[in-house]
């Protein structure tokens, strides 16, 4: 094929793929009965009313406080998620790398585990949780666990595989034994990637916090929930105020954190 | 008795074509041997599984009066802290320091404990030092090993082995990553190590020239079995043509490996 013939034909498939993606705008819009342009005629009006509702006043900065104090509880319980998370997960990612591993059994066990905490999402888990442990932190505490294990487990499994592989037999070969080179080969090698994962769990555990707090009945979730439930709509944007400043500060933390090691 | 006796020894990766078959041989204390092959030929699994980092499928490896292949977990470990093993790609901890690395070599003579919280005595810390003095590295000794050079790196890996203080190192292509000039400094500690040491040093090599020039034997490998085993100065070209399957005696098919 030559240079000009390979152009029309890329031109060709641009062209196809533009109108595949309109065609499957349109026909799932009128199957779920969302209209578009409905959808685009209000924005103007919600817009509006964002702005005349959603301000912060005087008066609800006088809730800052109370809106600080649960939004503190809310990062304290993210980070204990994520840390107790962390101390499973690395004993799953031994079982389950090709590496580390020691018995199929145990491999197919950890990514079990892994993939089920990993695929249902952190709300349903709630949810589930809800139903044996009640409304109290200890429900959402565990929900932001069980998800934590599963995409550690899955991260850490994949930085293990990718960098330890010749120090760990190097290590074998002078009659290591399984612990000295697990954490003189293999964690050294993949502490700056674990460390860079934990960081990220941790703002996903944030965010998800207030999600499942909502449900729960705890933290910082709660508190939205109940101001917007009161229909005190300049405390609720206090509130979502605050948890993005939080958010926007652990952010920048961690990215420092990881400059830092890396 | 020999310092290693192999007898026998066959070996197949996933039930597949054998990669060795029914090789005999011994190894002496103190002797230089390189063993030489086309790739592919099993050069590698030979050399894992005199230190069982493979498991031995038939026959049996015999090191220091033990059969390798019997021993459990515990006792592996123990004769494997005999044997030193150096790599082409050096396989050092790379974030780690150069002393670190080197100290690992000890790991094989301590308990778990001891060796995760790093305790080494001070007799072990002046031995890792002298030894990369006389590889001529004790400069580096507290920088990152992925900041030297690939003989610099290679050197650790032999310091790292040395330092368990073995019978017999094992060399998987310790050269085939590095310049002549690394090559040569590289070869030539491994020399000294047999010359001056004492150790047995069996080296994978693929070439020819260096393994005749540095070793007291050659064992040439095709196809997972022995087509030449004696002392270098009666390697001839007629020989490597049969390792390397270039000429008259070399079978059609494996001519056309090479050509492929
Ligand atoms: N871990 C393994 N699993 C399956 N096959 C392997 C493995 N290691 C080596 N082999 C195969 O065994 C044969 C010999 O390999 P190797 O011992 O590495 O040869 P050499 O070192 O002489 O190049 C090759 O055909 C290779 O593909
Ligand atoms: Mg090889």
């Amino acid at each position: 094929m030559n240079e000009k013939t390979m152009k029309a034909s890329r031109k060709w498939q641009t062209i196809f793929f533009i109108l595949l993606i309109i065609g499957m705008t349109l026909a799932s819009s009128a199957i779920t009965g969302f209209n578009i342009i409905h959808g685009i005629a209000t924005l103007p009006k919600a817009g509006a009313w964002i702005l005349s509702n959603l301000m912060i006043t005087q008066e609800s900065l006088e809730r800052l406080p109370t809106i600080l104090e649960k939004l503190l509880e809310t990062i304290l319980m993210s980070i204990a998620a994520t840390t107790t998370g962390t101390a499973v997960a690395f004993f799953l990612s031994l079982m389950g790398s090709k590496t580390t591993g020691t018995k199929k059994v145990f491999g197919v066990f950890a990514r079990f585990v892994a993939s089920a905490s990993r695929n249902i999402p952190v709300v349903a888990w709630a949810l589930i949780l809800l139903l044996s442990f009640g409304q109290n932190s200890v429900t959402g505490y565990l929900a932001l666990f069980v998800g934590s294990v599963g995409f550690l487990t899955r991260a850490f499994i994949e930085s293990i595989d990718e960098a330890s592989q010749s120090a760990v037999e190097a290590l074998r070969a002078t009659g290591a034994t399984y612990f000295q080179i697990v954490f003189k080969a293999v964690v050294p090698q993949c502490m700056p990637q674990m460390i860079s994962w934990i960081l990220f769990m941790i703002e996903t555990n944030i965010r998800n916090a207030t999600l499942v707090g909502i449900l729960t009945g705890t933290g910082i979730g709660y508190t939205f929930d109940l101001y917007y439930k009161t229909l005190n709509y300049n405390a609720v944007a206090l509130v979502t105020f605050s948890i993005i400043i939080a958010v926007i500060v652990i952010e920048l933390m961690s990215n420092y954190i990881r400059k830092v090691i890396i | 008795m020999s310092l290693l006796q192999i007898k026998d020894l066959g070996k197949s990766y996933n039930s597949d074509a054998k990669v060795l078959q029914g090789l005999n041989f011994e190894v002496e204390s103190g002797e230089f041997l390189s063993i030489i092959g086309p790739s592919g030929a099993g050069k590698s699994t030979l050399l894992r599984c005199i230190n069982r980092m493979v498991e031995i499928d038939e026959g049996k490896v015999v090191f220091d009066g033990q059969e390798v292949g019997k021993l459990n977990k515990k006792e592996l470990r123990k004769v494997r802290t005999n044997i030193g093993m150096i790599f082409q790609h050096y396989n050092l901890v790379p974030r780690l320091s150069v002393i670190e690395n080197v100290l690992h070599g000890r790991f094989g003579y301590k308990t778990t404990i001891q060796g995760v919280l790093g305790r080494f005595t001070e007799a072990e810390k002046e031995h890792a030092f002298f030894l990369l003095k006389k590889l001529g590295i004790e400069e580096h000794a507290y920088k990152r090993c992925d900041q030297l050079s690939g003989g610099q790196q290679q050197r650790v890996g032999i310091a790292r082995s040395l330092i368990q203080e073995p019978k017999i190192v094992l060399c998987d292509e310790p050269i085939a990553s590095l310049d002549p000039n690394a090559s040569k400094v590289i070869m030539d500690h491994l020399k000294s190590i047999t010359q001056e040491l004492g150790i047995t040093c069996i080296v994978n090599l693929h070439q020819v020239e260096i393994a005749k020039s540095y070793s007291d034997r050659i064992i040439g490998l095709n196809k997972g079995g022995i087509v030449f085993d004696g002392p270098s100065y009666r390697l001839h070209r007629n020989h490597t043509d049969q390792i390397y399957g270039t000429q008259t005696q070399a079978t059609p098919e494996i001519r056309e490996l090479i050509m492929v």
